[in-house]
């Protein structure tokens, strides 16, 4: 039973995947895509990954889904007409086509290969975790045994931040991104009322639970980013003036904690993103906590792009 | 459940936290410029520099007294589970020609920007400081990184760094090659990535040091090399994965293009020293040997001849990275020596290093003196810049001397790196390496004295300077040209500190 | 580990491989940009899913999975969005300033536009 609900699953993956590489249509495939990322979501539930689940639901499939749709919207509106889709050579199609089924057969081959009993990390990572004070392992594989991977992701996404800001044309440098739609209709005005308290309570909650159960800040993050979206893109507020110096504070405070808890640990636990034992979860998760807002912010900076409005005098 | 020894292959050395510092130093910096720019950045960033160019004398420095590598596990958790960074001879001074170029690089940035200080707190300027950390921080990390999957990380924050660098002054053209770079790019991080879940799914480990003492790993580690090299080689833009190259470290400010092609490039370059080195079984890292020196050579050929046909002087610096890039991927198969000696002790090892180190230093330096060219007479075509020399006489002496170590003359960092590899090409029985070494001097000479005969030419209207440039900004370029100049004082013997910290490994390539 | 597990991993690990093919083709052989990046996500996802196979053969001690490569799909994840932003931004910017949706020269029709 379990294994024809799965063979479905992979079976619609494959299938939407390859609309989106057949359609002719930008958006058709876009909106392909995200209820490819919705599925996929599924199918993390069922390779046991639950944290992996929501991450993917609401980053890969929900808001990577809305910054694509919004590029879409805004090639739509700027193309001319008469710009018909362009079509791939014949030749460079070959190409392609041989390229990626070398990889997608090498891959498989390889995935066939893995040795039985697969080589796991899970009894090693089980084992250190009292000396975290947390339940959920992967949240200490994030924050404790591999931080300095973390740390440096974070970073990552305030530099694509700070890319994206790059590409503003000087004039409008330190303004506002426009985000709110010409005509929000009306659901969209009622799910930005009403959404965004709930929103706000799961993310709390999953970041409060995330250190023994699913859940935690990259998720947290991507749903208080969602709520916030959805606020902007109604109107109910405006878009912050990516100058705004509390902003530009909010952004860096997460990632500044994470630094600052890190050398900490020089002092006090013996080496750098060292956490010192009885303070090792306190510590954690309020690093956690300032990680969600910085994360969510950034997400939300990302989606609504370089400013488009001179800053108020 | 897992096979591996539970003894710890890191062990921690005292001077080990010196490589936190050349991690993190520089990303505090752009977390501060961020917080507040704009008008902190400037300070924030050559505060950071002082400080970035002060760990990596120390870390050398530390190497050289201890004579052995230095080692740091990250919060105190052992591999595999935790990540452990490390530094042996080669990291460390790749450590500190990094931490050289960024810092002239940045002064150089400095003059530059108080050429026109209405725009010095402005969108592009304030950028650039923040970016320019981001690139140091990634590329330390890529030079000290034990596991994979943290080397993963560092190439995504380079990316991220390198990348809008590219179009920071806004004009369309960069943008497309921005784009271009990006895509390229992701495509080879992606593919690496997919590597390392191989490795993952194949040993449980991705620490390097580890991976290096298993045995085969059957068609999974096969499959996962492949994709990471091809991915690498796309990222290091070898022939015929370059097209990228060009437009985009030729369409950015001077001294973004200067760090783009004389220290972004190299990590990929390292990473994939590393894979065939220390992870690659030995047949198969003799086999990748094989096909990386083609591919490396074609790129020396091809590019050269390429750098020679271009007409705009950034181009033609762009298209000689290409080539200077090839001679480090024909040190594959020339790093052997007689039976056992591994192969940090050729002199093959001791010659791309020193290419790598002195292209680094010329290039930086060619393109800065491209940057005041084009600054003082608006534009860059070679032909319209007939008698440059008698303006602007530093910035040519700098590409003059630039230019011996590209082409391999005495005296000069590339001249003692290219003599090497032509001696153990010779040694090894590979008279086409040797050939295509020869060939790509002669090329590096036709495109070098192109641009000195221009420098040379008095044409019958001299020409005319549109923005005056200080001084200072020329001695920058001229710096990084002397030093590359000086590094071919070293002597002709395989170099002590490049074995530092090697001999822990098991030796992989067997060529 | 039992065989329902493995079962389950390698037929998701396939999926994987699949997914990755077909977003690399779509990467090399679709003209248009915004498409390339979709095609990006989609060889995301199989890489994902590879590493989800990975981690759930190494489902022991009472885990359902490996916990550190699924780790590192979280990570990768954001990362992969913020390549996403990134190259959407530059995008929509290359547009604005050409009109341009490919990084292939302009095709007739395709005139460049004034800066916005």
């Amino acid at each position: 039973m379990n294994l024809l609900l799965d063979l479905a699953l992979v079976a619609w993956l494959i299938v939407l995947a390859i609309h989106v590489a057949r359609t002719g249509d930008d958006r058709n495939a876009i909106i392909a895509f995200i209820a490819f990322g919705l599925l996929l979501g599924l199918a993390w539930t069922r390779l046991g990954a639950i944290d992996v689940a929501l991450t993917e639901a609401a980053i890969g499939g929900g808001i990577t889904g809305l910054l694509l749709l919004r590029a879409e919207a805004h090639l739509r509106r700027g193309r001319q007409a008469g710009s018909a889709p362009r079509k791939a050579s014949g030749a460079t199609s070959i190409v392609a086509a041989l390229a990626s089924a070398a990889i997608a057969l090498g891959l498989g081959l390889a995935v066939l290969a893995f040795p039985s009993p697969a080589p796991t990390l899970a009894p090693p990572a089980l084992a250190a975790i009292d000396a975290t004070g947390l339940g959920n392992p992967v949240t200490a594989v994030l924050l404790a045994y591999r931080a300095l991977d973390t740390l440096l992701e974070k970073v990552v996404v305030l530099l694509a931040l700070l890319g994206v800001w790059a590409l503003t044309p000087d004039h409008l440098w330190g303004g506002a991104p426009a985000l709110k739609e010409a005509n929000p209709p009306q659901p969209l005005l009622y799910l930005a009322r009403t959404l965004p308290p709930f929103g706000v309570l799961i993310a709390v909650y999953m970041v409060w639970v995330g250190a023994d159960a699913p859940g935690g800040t990259f998720q947290a993050g991507s749903i208080l980013a969602a709520m916030w979206l959805l606020v902007m893109l109604a109107g109910l507020r405006p878009a912050p003036e990516t100058r705004s110096r509390l902003l530009r504070l909010l952004l860096v405070g997460g990632p500044a904690l994470f630094f600052a808890i890190g050398f900490l640990g020089f002092a006090v636990a013996g080496g750098f993103l060292a956490y010192p034992e009885p303070l090792a979860k306190a510590l954690i998760v309020g690093i956690e906590a300032a990680l969600t807002v910085a994360i969510a912010l950034a997400l939300g900076l990302l989606v609504a792009g370089p400013s488009s409005k001179a800053p108020a005098p | 459940m897992t096979p591996l020894a539970l003894a710890p292959v890191h062990v921690a050395t005292p001077g080990g936290y010196l490589l936190v510092l050349a991690l993190t130093l520089p990303v505090i910096g752009v977390l501060a410029i961020l917080a507040f720019a704009p008008r902190r950045a400037r300070q924030v960033a050559l505060a950071s520099m002082a400080a970035g160019l002060a760990v990596a004398i120390a870390i050398l420095a530390e190497l050289l007294r201890t004579g052995d590598a230095l080692t740091y596990v990250v919060g105190g958790w052992q591999p595999p589970l935790g990540i452990a960074l490390r530094a042996d001879g080669l990291s460390a001074a790749l450590i500190a020609m990094t931490a050289l170029v960024i810092s002239a690089t940045g002064l150089f940035a400095r003059g530059m920007q108080d050429l026109s200080p209405e725009t010095r707190d402005g969108r592009a300027a304030t950028t650039f400081w923040a970016l320019l950390l981001a690139t140091w921080s990634a590329l330390n990390t890529v030079f000290l990184g034990e596991d994979l999957f943290n080397l993963y990380v560092a190439l995504e924050l380079l990316t991220f760094a390198a990348v809008p660098l590219v179009c920071l002054d806004g004009r369309a053209e960069t943008m497309a090659a921005a784009l271009r770079y990006l895509m390229f790019a992701l495509l080879g991080s992606l593919l690496y990535l997919l590597g390392v879940g191989l490795i993952y799914g194949a040993f449980g480990t991705l620490d390097i040091r580890i991976l290096s003492g298993l045995g085969d790993g059957g068609p999974a580690l096969s499959v996962a090399l492949a994709l990471m090299i091809a991915g690498l080689l796309a990222k290091a833009a070898l022939f015929p994965l370059h097209l990228w190259l060009p437009p985009a470290h030729a369409g950015a400010p001077a001294a973004a293009s200067a760090v783009l092609s004389a220290l972004v490039i190299k990590a990929p370059v390292f990473l994939i020293l590393r894979l065939v080195l220390d992870v690659a079984p030995p047949e198969a890292a003799a086999f990748a040997g094989q096909l990386l020196a083609v591919l490396g050579a074609s790129s020396i050929l091809f590019c050269s001849v390429m750098a020679l046909r271009q007409a705009r002087l950034k181009l033609m610096i762009a298209y000689s990275t290409v080539a200077q890039i090839g001679y480090l991927f024909i040190v594959f198969p020339l790093a052997s020596g007689p039976e056992g000696t591994p192969p940090w002790e050729t002199i093959a090892w001791t010659g791309g290093t020193l290419q790598l180190v002195s292209h680094a230093l010329a290039k930086a330096a060619m393109f800065l003196a491209a940057g005041v060219v084009a600054e003082a007479f608006g534009h860059d075509r070679i032909a319209g810049l007939g008698g440059f020399g008698r303006a602007l006489p530093l910035s040519a002496a700098a590409f003059g001397l630039a230019g011996l170590s590209l082409m391999g003359i005495p005296p000069s960092g590339g001249f003692i790196a290219k003599c090497l590899l032509l001696t153990a090409a010779v040694i090894n029985g590979h008279p086409w390496l040797a050939a295509t070494i020869l060939a790509g001097g002669l090329l590096a000479g036709g495109y070098v004295f192109r641009v000195i005969n221009t420098a040379l030419a008095s044409p019958a209207t001299p020409l005319a300077v549109q923005r005056p440039i200080p001084r200072r900004l020329e001695m920058t370029a001229l710096a990084l040209a002397v030093a590359a100049v000086l590094l071919g004082f070293i002597p002709l013997e395989p170099f002590g500190l490049l074995q530092i910290g090697r001999s822990g490994l098991a030796t992989a390539v067997a060529p | 580990m039992s065989s329902a597990i493995s079962d389950t991993a390698t037929l998701f690990g396939l999926c994987g491989a699949a997914l990755a093919g077909i977003g690399l083709f779509v990467v090399i052989a679709h003209p248009g940009l915004l498409r390339r990046l979709v095609g990006f996500n989609i060889l995301g996802a199989g890489i994902f899913m590879v590493f989800g196979a990975v981690a759930r053969r190494g489902a022991a001690a009472g885990l359902p999975g490996d916990p550190v490569p699924q780790a590192m799909v979280i990570t990768g994840i954001v990362v992969a969005f913020s390549a996403s932003a990134l190259a959407v931004a530059l995008l929509r910017r290359l547009f604005d300033l050409t009109g341009r949706e490919s990084l292939e020269p302009p095709a007739a029709g395709e005139t460049p536009r004034a800066e916005s």
